[in-house]
């Protein structure tokens, strides 16, 4: 029998119809009730920089057996991706997560992981695991501690005759002795430091972003006069623009672009091993008299979503990888690149943690380091780093740009202070 | 016959309406719905708000500055491109040899993608270190390296953006009108000529011009439009992992970051986008009447 091209071209037709059906349905990352050695977790990372991370968290996902859990490893705007999967079926059953987000606990899209922490969470680094917790509960765990400091090469300072600054109008003034037309004094992003310093300097004129109480903490004269010497350092040319890595990437730095640069201690061995003795490290500088050395030290956590159909599995899981395997933790921290264990007691027996620019890093972290409160929201960070920017590149009237910003993030605080209002009522009806 | 006519319809053209439908319809009506909720990390909200989104968006001094942002960059992009395109065309259509070569060089931009181009143009050609492109000449005059993306006085960075969007997109604008070039009449120039006219600036301003209305009627609507959705080599020139400097910040990134990003304020994203919808849809609507889209002379 001879199939008649109609004939064929409807069944293909069918075939493709039901092919992508099916493949509607399949290839979620997350899977069913899989086979082999129980049920299937999807666990996703974001991409971190230094080789052989994806390799490790792979391994330790191997090695559990009460679950198959494959590892997705989601380069681009992981934050981004996260949040709109959470937003689906389609989304992971574990995942790392900066935060999580106030609105994320509020809107229920992760899973309360207090009980996980049962007997051990004095043993969690306070300054990482308050922004993961919210109505005394635990949403995250944290993995590893990153922090940020000001890197400077020893020898451009001496040659300059510039001693290591310990206060903002130092900074400055280094900044501006150290440029020339080779070199710039300072890099602090390509940005001129808007985003990644964001509420660092505020810290460091001795106020911070969300009071205890939930009121903004900057609504103070000294903040604008400390914004303002952000502007200076644009103004005199003394900042590196346009380097071809951003902060996070220590290349400007190494290339002898910049005399000192702010960067992560992810940057460190890569610093120390290009660079050798002539590193040093600072915490940003104070300014004022109420002021203090300041450093931002934030966590990746592990979260489970609530959409997850196997919640109770995969908060087993979080519990064997980060809290019962420390030798897991200990391994992501320090084998690969350069974080601070999340416990304080592997973070104090580290050997690598214990001499040099890394002792300085973990007690600048210890004695100096803030973390991003909760309440700080996504949209009053938006509006803060956007009178930032203006600030410092465009030279805008710091008080009435801090105006605005108070404003806003008050607006902000509200909300989330009324929603918090709803979910518990919701809660007690 | 008829009806087996309507099921062969049906099974050429059903999956691509119900594809049309699923992943464009549906969003669409379902993100009006979502501007009248308030919709906090969820796409299903049960907080009906009215209308508070669309003045919290219209109040909200970021969106408006980025609608003033769309208008500058439209008020660069749109003339810069529609008379290099037109150039390019009339060199293009004049020359006498390797024609296609031509035509191809002047083409190939348009099939490179934004980011790539955005990425180039960013990391090669106009970052702020000595060794950058631009840069390097610039020193040759003895000239300092300038910060290109991030100096704001002078603005800069629009050089960067309108260069590599008139990169791209110059090209397939070209082939428009060379398409609109090759069905001018030759008898209309033999004619001129006949009577005197010089070839030049007189017989593109009577005779090419007004024969290439329709062509560049179309290319100016496309022009508009295109820039309004401006976001690619916006988003990959300035953004970093930290967020986006709130200059140079076009009303889509802007929705980006309200419903897509770490805020996920979808209900507010909707409304901006519902606005911006609008904005389009009544400046399209006006530059078409004023432009006479579609009346013949005829018409008047």
């Amino acid at each position: 029998m001879t199939m008649r091209r109609r004939t064929l071209l409807a069944g293909g037709t069918a075939g493709v119809a039901s092919g992508l059906i099916a493949a509607c349905g399949s290839n979620t990352g997350r899977g069913g009730d899989g086979g082999g050695s129980g049920v299937a977790l999807s666990q996703w990372y974001h991409q971190y920089g230094e080789p052989g991370t994806e390799q490790a968290v792979q391994r330790y996902a191997g090695a559990y057996k009460k679950a198959d859990v494959s590892v997705q490893w989601r380069p681009g705007n992981y934050d981004q991706q996260t949040a709109a999967a959470l937003l689906t079926d389609s989304g992971p059953d574990v995942f790392e997560v900066n935060g999580p987000t106030l609105d994320q606990i509020q809107g229920g899209q992760v899973v309360d992981l207090t009980e996980l922490l049962d007997g051990v969470k004095d043993d969690f680094n306070p300054a990482v695991l308050t922004p993961k917790t919210y109505d005394g509960k635990v949403w995250a765990v944290p993995q590893t501690i990153d922090m940020q400091m000001l890197y400077y090469r020893k020898s451009l300072l001496k040659d300059a005759g510039v001693e290591p600054p310990t206060t903002l109008d130092a900074l400055v003034d280094a900044a501006r002795k150290l440029t020339s037309s080779k070199v710039k004094g300072l890099f602090l992003g390509n940005d001129g430091g808007a985003g990644v310093l964001g509420g660092t300097p505020l810290y460091a004129a001795g106020l911070q972003l969300v009071t205890a109480d939930g009121t903004v903490g900057f609504d103070d004269p000294a903040a604008a006069r400390t914004l303002g010497k952000l502007h200076q350092l644009y103004a005199d040319k003394s900042l590196l623009l346009g380097a071809p890595a951003d902060w996070s990437d220590p290349s400007a730095l190494l290339q002898g672009l910049t005399a000192m640069q702010w960067s992560g201690l992810w940057a460190l061995p890569q610093i120390q091993k290009e660079l050798g003795d002539d590193t040093g490290v600072l915490p940003f500088p104070k300014d004022g008299a109420a002021g203090r050395p300041t450093v931002p030290v934030g966590a990746y956590g592990a979260a489970v979503s609530a959409r997850s159909k196997h919640k109770d599995a995969a908060k087993d899981y979080v519990k064997w990888l980060w809290v019962d395997h420390t030798d897991y933790q200990e391994d992501f921290a320090l084998s690969y690149g350069f974080h601070i264990p999340a416990r304080i007691s592997l973070a104090k027996k580290a050997t690598k943690l214990r001499t040099g620019p890394a002792a300085d890093a973990v007690r600048f972290a210890t004695e100096h380091g803030y973390a991003q409160p909760l309440l700080w929201t996504p949209a009053a960070q938006t509006a803060y780093q956007d009178a930032l920017s203006r600030i410092i590149k465009s030279g805008a009237h710091p008080e009435s740009e801090l105006r605005t910003v108070v404003r806003k993030v008050s607006a902000e605080l509200d909300r989330v202070k009324k929603n918090r209002g709803k979910n518990q009522a919701k809660k007690t009806s | 016959m008829r009806r087996r006519r309507a099921l062969w319809f049906w099974v050429f053209v059903g999956p691509f309406a119900l594809g049309l439908a699923l992943f464009t319809y549906v969003p669409l009506l379902w993100s009006v719905g979502l501007s009248f909720f308030d919709a906090h990390n969820t796409v299903t909200p049960t907080h009906f708000v009215g209308l508070d989104n669309y003045t919290a968006m219209l109040g909200d001094d970021a969106f408006v500055d980025s609608l003033k942002t769309f208008l500058v960059f439209t008020a660069f992009i749109v003339p810069t491109t529609y008379v290099v395109s037109l150039s390019l065309a009339l060199m293009a259509n004049r020359v006498r040899w390797a024609r296609a070569f031509f035509r191809s060089v002047f083409f190939l931009p348009a099939a490179c993608s934004y980011v790539v181009a955005a990425l180039i143009w960013k990391m090669s050609l106009f970052n702020g270190v000595r060794f950058g492109l631009a840069n390097t000449v610039l020193g040759w005059f003895g000239t300092d390296p300038l910060p290109w993306l991030a100096s704001t006085d002078p603005p800069w960075y629009w050089l960067v953006i309108v260069t590599v969007r008139l990169w791209l997109q110059a090209g397939f604008y070209m082939i428009l009108f060379l398409a609109g070039l090759q069905r001018i009449d030759p008898a209309l120039y033999e004619a001129a000529a006949v009577d005197g006219a010089r070839p030049g600036w007189t017989v593109l301003r009577h005779i090419t011009l007004p024969q290439l209305r329709a062509t560049s009627v179309a290319v100016l609507l496309l022009l508009v439009i295109n820039a309004f959705q401006a976001f690619d080599e916006f988003y990959n020139l300035l953004s970093d992992s930290r967020g986006y400097p709130p200059y140079a910040r076009p009303p889509l990134v802007y929705l980006y970051y309200t419903a897509l990003g770490q805020g996920q304020n979808l209900g507010l994203g909707s409304a901006g986008a519902v606005i911006l919808a609008l904005v389009i849809a009544v400046v399209t609507l006006g530059q078409a009447r004023w432009l006479k889209l579609g009346r013949t002379d005829a018409d008047g």
